[in-house]
C-alpha cells in the first residue's frame, strides 16, 4: 500500500495533519538525512530528473530540469518558492498535502532548496486556506526545533530559512512570475521573459518555483530512486498523480492514483459514475483552463502526454464534469466570467477580450445572442493565443471557449435561434 | 495612527523578507485583522512605515480580492461563484443565502452583521456548493443547512 501512494498512503483517517514525530515514523526527513550527508546537490538533481518527475501546477515542466536553469556561479540569496496558491476552478488536490500531510512539502522543499543552492524558501499559500495556514505554520515551527530548518542543518554546514507568505488573493498570483511580484509586495503582474526566474527572480536573484505535489513527491524519489518512481506510474511520466472529480458524479473527490489512469476509470470506478437521472457530455480534465474532452476521449489515460494528443492538457488533474441537465454556454459564461474577473489587466487581448466574451455569452444566455456572436468568439479565442499575451492567463481562457465551440456548436445555436437558453 | 499590536506585528514580518516595501501586503492585512477593513489613515501609518505613498498602497490594496478598503459587517460571508459549485446549483443557494441575510452581493446588511462577498473557487469542489464565513469553511450547501449556519453568527 506505502508504495502505491507515497503522498497520501501515510495520510491519518481523520484528516488531522501529521506532526513530526508522526512524520519521521512514518520514514520522514529520512531522504533530508540522506541528501544532506551523502549527495551532492547535482546527485539530488540528477535521481529528481531520472525519475521524469514533471511539474503539477499543470503545465507538466520536468522538475529536475527546471532545478539545472540555476547558473552554477550564479549570486546568492538564492530563493525557491512553493507554488501553493490553488486557485484554478475545480481543482483541491494541494489542499489535501498542505493540510494532511505539511512536513511532506516542507522535506520536499529543502531537498529542492539543497539541490539548487537556495538561502531562503517561501511557500506562497492562498488566503482561503485557513486551516492549511496553521497547520503549516506549526509544521515550520516544528521543523526549524528539529534543527532541519535554519543554520548548519543535520552538521552539514547547509542553511535555509522557510517563511510562510499568505496572499491576499488574486488567481494571477498563481502565475510564476506574477507570485513573485506578489512576494515583493507589488500588484501581481507577469514579468516579461527573458529572464527567467532562475537567472533573475524574486528580488532579482535567482529563483526556483515548484508545485506543492511536484515538491512532496521529492523526499520519496530521494528514498526508494529513480527507477522506483517511474515504475509507479502506467505512463512515461513518472509517479502518481492526485486525480480528482467534481460536478454531477455521484462521489466527488481526490484519489492518489498511477500516473497514466484512464478518463473512465477515474469517473467511472473512483467517481462512481454518473449521479442518477443525468448523463456524462463532457469533461475539462484539469481544471477551468482546459479544453473539453467528451465521449470518445473516455480511454484517454491521464497523463500529459496522452491528454494533449487528444486536444487537451491535463492541467491539475482534477476533473470537472458537465452533465446534460447544465448548460454548457452556461457553463462558459461561469467559466470566462471568471477568467475576465481575475485577469491582471495587462495585455490586451485580456483585459478587452475577456470582458468582451464574457458579455456576448451573458447575452446568449439571457436570450439576446446575434447571428454572427460565435465568429466573434472564434475569433476572441485566436486572439488570446499563446504569444499575445505575457502569461497563460488568456490562452487559458481560449480553452474550454474553443472547445465548446466545437464539441458544443449546436447549443451555442440554439440558444441564438430559440433566443433562450434552453436549460432554463 | 497604527496601535502598538499592530505596529508590532508588521515589523514582526520584516525579518522575512530583504525590504521593507515587501512587507505591505501582510501590513494591510495586519490592520484588517484588527479593524476589519484597511482606512485611508491606515495607509497614511502604513506608508510612513515602510517608506511608500499611500497612492502606491491603494494600487495594490485593490488589486488583491481579500483585503477590504471599505468597511464591512461583523461576519463577511466568501460565497463561492465558480464553476464547479455552479454546476451543483450555487445560483439558486445564493439567491436563498442573499433572501434570508437581506443582502445582495458586495454588500452590507442594514445592521452590519454580513457582508456578502463573491469569492472564486475555493478547492473544495467535492463538497459543492460551498461558502466561508470569516475563517470557517460550510461545505455541500442546502437550504436549510444555510438557515442553521447562519444562527451561528450574531
Amino acid at each position: 500500500m506505502l508504495a502505491e501512494k507515497p503522498l497520501t498512503g501515510n495520510m491519518r483517517a481523520d484528516r488531522e495533519a501529521l506532526d513530526r514525530d508522526a512524520y519521521e515514523r512514518a520514514g520522514g526527513y529520512r531522504a533530508l538525512r540522506k541528501a544532506l550527508q551523502g549527495m551532492t546537490p547535482e546527485a539530488v538533481t540528477e535521481v529528481v530528473k531520472d525519475a521524469n518527475l514533471r511539474g503539477r501546477g499543470g503545465a507538466g515542466f520536468p522538475a529536475g530540469l527546471k532545478w539545472t536553469f540555476v547558473p552554477k556561479n550564479s549570486p546568492h540569496p538564492r530563493y525557491l518558492v512553493a507554488n501553493a496558491d490553488e486557485m484554478e476552478p475545480g481543482t483541491f488536490k494541494d489542499r489535501v498535502l498542505l493540510e494532511g500531510d505539511p512536513h511532506q512539502l516542507i522535506e520536499g522543499m529543502l531537498l529542492a532548496a539543497y539541490a539548487t543552492g537556495t538561502d531562503v524558501a517561501y511557500i506562497f499559500l492562498r488566503g482561503e486556506y485557513k486551516l492549511a495556514a496553521r497547520r503549516i505554520e506549526k509544521a515550520i515551527r516544528e521543523a526549524y526545533a528539529a534543527g532541519y530548518l535554519g543554520k548548519n542543518i543535520l552538521g552539514s554546514g547547509y542553511s535555509v530559512e522557510l517563511h510562510l507568505h499568505i496572499s491576499a488573493g488574486r488567481y494571477m498570483c498563481g502565475e510564476e512570475t506574477a507570485m513573485l511580484n506578489a512576494l515583493e509586495g507589488k500588484r501581481a503582474n507577469p514579468r516579461a521573459k527573458p529572464p527567467f526566474p532562475p537567472v533573475s527572480g524574486l528580488f532579482g536573484k535567482p529563483t526556483t518555483v515548484n508545485n506543492v505535489e511536484t515538491l512532496s513527491n521529492v523526499p520519496h524519489i530521494i528514498n526508494n530512486g529513480a527507477s522506483w518512481f517511474r515504475g509507479l506510474s502506467r505512463s512515461k511520466d513518472g509517479g502518481t498523480k492526485l486525480y480528482g472529480a467534481s460536478g454531477k458524479v455521484k462521489r466527488p473527490g481526490i484519489w492518489e492514483l498511477p500516473m497514466g489512469t484512464t478518463i473512465r476509470e477515474l469517473l467511472e470506478e473512483h467517481a462512481g459514475g454518473m449521479r442518477d437521472g443525468v448523463r456524462f457530455r463532457g469533461v475539462l480534465p484539469g481544471g477551468a483552463s482546459t479544453d473539453f474532452l467528451v465521449e470518445e476521449h473516455l480511454d484517454v489515460p491521464m497523463d500529459f502526454t496522452e491528454v494533449q494528443k487528444a486536444g487537451s492538457r491535463m492541467g491539475t488533474g482534477t476533473m470537472i464534469v458537465l452533465d446534460d441537465k447544465t448548460c454548457p454556454v452556461g457553463m462558459v459564461w461561469n467559466l470566462e466570467h471568471f477568467f475576465a474577473q481575475e485577469s491582471c489587466g495587462w495585455c490586451t487581448p485580456c483585459w478587452s477580450g475577456l470582458g468582451w466574451v464574457e458579455r456576448i455569452l451573458k447575452a446568449m444566455e439571457e436570450g439576446r445572442g446575434q447571428p454572427g456572436d460565435l465568429d466573434k468568439l472564434i475569433f476572441q479565442t485566436k486572439f488570446w493565443a499563446p504569444g499575445h499575451t505575457f502569461c497563460a492567463l488568456a490562452p487559458g481562457a481560449a480553452e474550454p471557449l474553443q472547445s465548446a465551440l466545437k464539441y458544443f456548436r449546436g447549443d451555442f445555436e440554439r440558444h441564438i435561434s430559440e433566443k433562450r437558453c434552453p436549460w432554463r | 495612527m497604527l496601535t502598538l499590536e499592530e505596529r508590532t506585528e508588521i515589523e514582526a514580518e520584516f525579518p522575512n523578507y530583504p525590504n521593507r516595501k515587501a512587507v505591505c501586503i501582510d501590513a494591510m492585512k495586519v490592520v484588517q485583522k484588527h479593524r476589519g477593513w484597511v482606512p485611508d489613515e491606515a495607509l497614511e501609518d502604513i506608508g510612513e512605515l515602510l517608506g511608500m505613498s499611500s497612492t502606491d498602497l491603494d494600487g495594490i490594496a485593490t488589486f488583491y480580492n481579500l483585503i477590504f478598503r471599505r468597511p464591512v459587517g461583523r461576519h463577511v460571508i466568501y460565497f463561492c461563484d465558480s464553476v464547479s459549485c455552479w454546476i451543483m446549483g450555487s445560483d439558486q443557494q445564493c439567491r436563498h443565502l442573499t433572501k434570508r441575510v437581506q443582502v445582495e452581493p458586495g454588500e452590507t446588511d442594514a445592521d452590519g452583521r454580513f457582508t456578502l462577498v463573491p469569492i472564486v473557487c475555493l478547492g473544495a469542489c467535492d463538497h459543492a456548493p460551498v461558502m466561508m464565513i470569516d475563517d470557517d469553511l460550510h461545505l455541500d450547501l442546502t437550504p436549510e443547512k444555510i438557515d442553521r449556519i447562519l444562527e451561528r453568527y450574531k
